[in-house]
């Protein structure tokens, strides 16, 4: 299981849950796993998120999420 | 200057001429402008003169009637069913129902000249119902605010916010209360900062061709030619591996020119006029009216301090406008406001709201000079009441590598202390101040972006190299991608040549945003060269019968990686380069990624201002930025960045914004009356190089070009104080703001 913290604005599609725990190995696991246990957070996801584990932005779905990371969920960076 | 693990090197880290110079001082460089074609048609745009209102009618008859005129297009020349993102640039490119902003396009023609085209749009007949219109995001935020567009918040807007918000966040960590609980001074305080525009010298321009088959090409002005297919693939509804991109040279864009403004016009321009290709060149006022500046904000700080500097707790509440369409960089001025320090007890508060003003786009670091507006200001304010120095403060809280960010996840390498450090020993800081006269300082930060990412390199027959890559150079990258591949090849800089390429060329890349293309299509080039060595070393090893495993690449040259490999002199990249049609064929190598290790990068800039109590101007009598590159590699162009980031932070704290009257309508759409600074207004802005490398690139480069814009706003502010006592908490301080601010001050 993977820690996942949410911006808190999102809680209200997670129960009121700021961390949940998704089973996943990959930051494309973490994302679907998000969906599959928080349907709500669906649109958002879709819309276009950053994932940050253990402090890096990761750079595709398929980027490794060991055991124990801390995995962030922000909203999109980009830049000008 | 510190953490420097990395070895010395041959060329990253020099001078050499920057490859496009010759060009651009001789007129030779090819903006967008520059493009014509045979059989070329002119467009002009009609735009709306109303903030908001109801299109009734649109009348094209007289203008089709006028001779030399080949097609004119509205909104009913576009698909329907669009969503999302493509609707929202759709509607933006040329307006619906409604138009929205002053400026917004309604229509548009193509003529045989640039004179037929605007006289054209001149006989254009709209009928217009007027409608409420809003400009300010405080007066938009409010529940009775005229309603800019039914249905445009997403799903993180919780039921019963205000009509014109349309995206709503909450982040934080720790117990914000508690830490406030401990705090000996809790200040808060109102900080307003007005949209600005990029101010990029070079108006937007195209060439655009699409034919009935679907087929089209278009020359422009941008910072990602992937993106402007994208988008124009989208709004018109076309296949987007049948248009081909090709970028100009770029005069500026600072983030302005990564979307779309009137670039889908002269592509249905073009199919309507039977595919003749259709050049479309903005005014300096199509410019101002009606591309994308940056968001104006109001924001809402409260900080908890110790007695002795230390902070306990923060909260930040932002709103944001970004014009008529989501997208204000609400989010990333919130991630960025309080990156500089380790709070314990943080919570961040942000409102997305609409309004009838330009679609905002990208401008340098989207969104944290304004957040830093208001943080730096405040802390500023609480250094002054404590009796602390502001530096001692911000080194005494500063962020370091493996501490947890304000916005979340732990930092990874960073330069923070580092640069706090080479500030306080700068000998600015030591310079004497007369009467009037004061100091700022204030810290800034950008995370720096990866980005899709694709390079290409080639090795020709004389051992020379052209790499091929998808990201405009708006600041240097072709040079330093240029020294960092002859470096990893190990020949001259002069050797190596860096293009910018069409769409067809390589696979998507972002654009040039983010400050990426050193980092990221600089990495891509160094991998990509790396494959070209693997190669020609498999070469060498060929001709010499040995294993590839038993040559190495050494200055530019394959040979025997020890004794054991055999006895052969080197063989150059020029040998091995003039026989590869005899062994094997070309030579080239080639990355594509999505880039990690990016490298967040800090600034700290020292401001002295001289304030004339007469007449409220304020004068730059020094300016310092100091700034983490993580590694130069062409030091110059850096120096560049940073001046040019606290030039345009300059302007934005002094003078710019939009002028709008009770209608409104633009005031200001000319660079007589939207005041960028010139020359003849900064002193010679000195510079610190600060190089904490970053492990996550083959040459420790962190992105440069976005976080020197966003020091100036509060350091200025703080110096003002420092200079007058009174402290201004909105944009611009020009000097009628100066001027009030110092009566109020006189009068408390």
């Amino acid at each position: 299981m993977v820690a996942v913290t949410l911006w808190s604005s999102l809680t209200r599609f997670t129960d009121g849950a700021r961390e949940v725990e998704v089973q996943a190995d990959t930051v494309g696991g973490v994302l679907d796993g998000l969906v599959a246990d928080y349907p709500g957070l669906k649109p958002i996801l879709d819309s276009g998120v950053s994932v940050v584990v253990d402090g890096e932005v990761a750079p595709n779905r398929h980027a490794p999420v060991p055991e124990g990371a801390e995995v962030y969920l922000m909203q999109r960076l980009k830049g000008g | 200057m510190a953490k420097d693990e990395f070895k010395e090197f041959r060329l990253v880290g020099t001078r050499p001429d920057r490859p496009d110079g010759l060009d651009k001082v001789t007129g030779r460089a090819r903006y967008g402008a520059d493009i014509s074609a045979p059989g070329m048609l002119w467009g002009a745009v009609v735009r709306s003169p109303h903030a908001h209102a109801r299109i009734v009618s649109i009348d094209t008859s007289r203008a089709e009637a006028l001779e030399g005129v080949k097609a004119v297009v509205t909104r009913a020349d576009f698909p329907t069913g669009l969503t999302g993102e493509d609707w929202d640039l759709q509607e933006n490119t040329m307006a619906g129902e409604r138009a929205l902003y002053d400026g917004h396009a309604v229509a548009a023609v193509a003529a045989t000249s640039k004179l037929r085209a605007e006289e054209a749009a001149r006989l254009i007949d709209v009928t217009y119902e007027v409608l409420p219109h809003v400009i300010d995001v405080d007066d938009a935020i409010k529940p009775d605010a005229p309603v800019i567009r039914e249905g445009a918040a997403d799903a993180t807007v919780p039921e019963g916010m205000p009509p014109n918000v349309v995206r709503y966040m909450e982040f934080g960590h720790g117990n914000v209360e508690a830490g406030f609980a401990e705090a000996d001074l809790v200040r808060e305080g109102h900080y307003k900062t007005e949209a600005t525009h990029q101010g990029y010298i070079e108006p937007h321009a195209c060439l655009g061709q699409l034919g009935g088959d679907g087929k089209g090409e278009m020359w422009v002005c941008t910072q990602g030619q992937w993106f402007i297919r994208k988008m124009c693939a989208g709004v018109l509804g076309l296949d987007a591996a049948q248009l081909r991109v090709t970028p100009s040279e770029i005069g500026g864009g600072f983030g302005g020119k990564t979307t779309i403004f009137m670039e889908p016009l002269s592509l249905a321009l073009s199919r309507k006029a039977g595919g003749k290709p259709v050049k479309i060149v903005m005014t300096r006022s199509e410019v101002l009216r009606a591309t994308g500046p940056t968001a104006s904000a109001s924001m809402d700080v409260r900080i908890g301090m110790k007695k002795d500097g230390t902070l306990t707790a923060a909260r930040a509440e932002f709103r944001m406008q970004g014009g008529a369409f989501p997208g204000s960089p609400v989010d990333m001025a919130l991630y960025c406001a309080f990156a500089p320090y380790k709070l314990d007890h943080v919570a961040h508060v942000g409102y997305d709201v609409l309004a009838n003003r330009p679609k905002c786009a990208a401008y340098r670091a989207p969104g944290s000079p304004m957040g830093a507006f208001a943080v730096e200001s405040l802390i500023d304010e609480m250094c002054r009441e404590l009796g602390l120095d502001p530096m001692e403060v911000r080194l005494k809280n500063a962020v370091r590598e493996g501490d947890r960010a304000s916005y979340g996840p732990k930092f990874a390498s960073i330069g923070l202390v580092e640069t706090l450090e080479a500030t306080r020993a700068h000998p600015n800081l030591a310079e004497p101040l007369g009467p009037n006269q004061g100091r700022g300082v204030a810290s800034g930060y950008w995370f720096n972006h990866n980005g899709e990412t694709s390079v290409s390199l080639a090795i020709s027959e004389d051992g020379t190299a052209q790499v091929s890559i998808g990201t405009p150079d708006i600041g240097g990258s072709r040079a330093s991608i240029a020294l960092m591949t002859a470096e990893t090849l190990g020949i001259p800089y002069e050797d190596v040549r860096v293009n910018v390429v069409e769409t067809g060329a390589l696979g998507v890349n972002e654009p040039t945003h983010g400050s990426r293309a050193t980092f990221a299509s600089g990495k891509a080039a160094v991998l990509a060269a790396g494959q070209a060595i693997t190669e020609m070393c498999r070469r060498a090893a060929a001709e010499w019968g040995i294993e590839p495993e038993a040559v190495e690449w050494v200055d530019g040259a394959a040979q025997p990686a020890g004794p054991n490999a055999g006895k052969f002199p080197p063989m150059s990249i020029a040998e091995i380069a003039g026989k590869m049609g005899e062994t094997g064929g070309p030579i080239s190598g080639h990355h594509e990624s999505v880039p990690e290790g990016v490298g967040a990068s800090f600034g700290c800039h020292v401001v002295d201002v001289e304030v004339d109590p007469e007449t409220g101007r304020v004068t730059i009598l020094r300016y310092l930025v100091v700034q983490d590159a993580g590694r130069a590699i062409h030091p110059a162009y850096v120096e560049g960045q940073y001046q040019g980031g606290a030039a345009q932070g300059i302007g934005w704290a002094l003078n710019e914004a939009y002028i709008y009257d009770d209608k409104g309508r633009l005031q200001n759409p000319v660079f007589l009356d939207y005041r960028v600074p010139v020359a003849s207004d900064l002193p010679m802005i000195d510079t610190v190089i600060v190089e904490v490398p970053n492990p996550g690139h083959p040459y420790g480069v962190r992105g440069v070009g976005e976080t020197g814009i966003t020091p100036p706003l509060p350091a200025i502010a703080n110096a003002i104080q420092d200079a007058t006592g009174a402290r201004l908490r909105a944009l611009p301080m020009n000097p009628p703001a100066v001027l009030a601010a110092l009566k109020a001050a006189r009068g408390a």
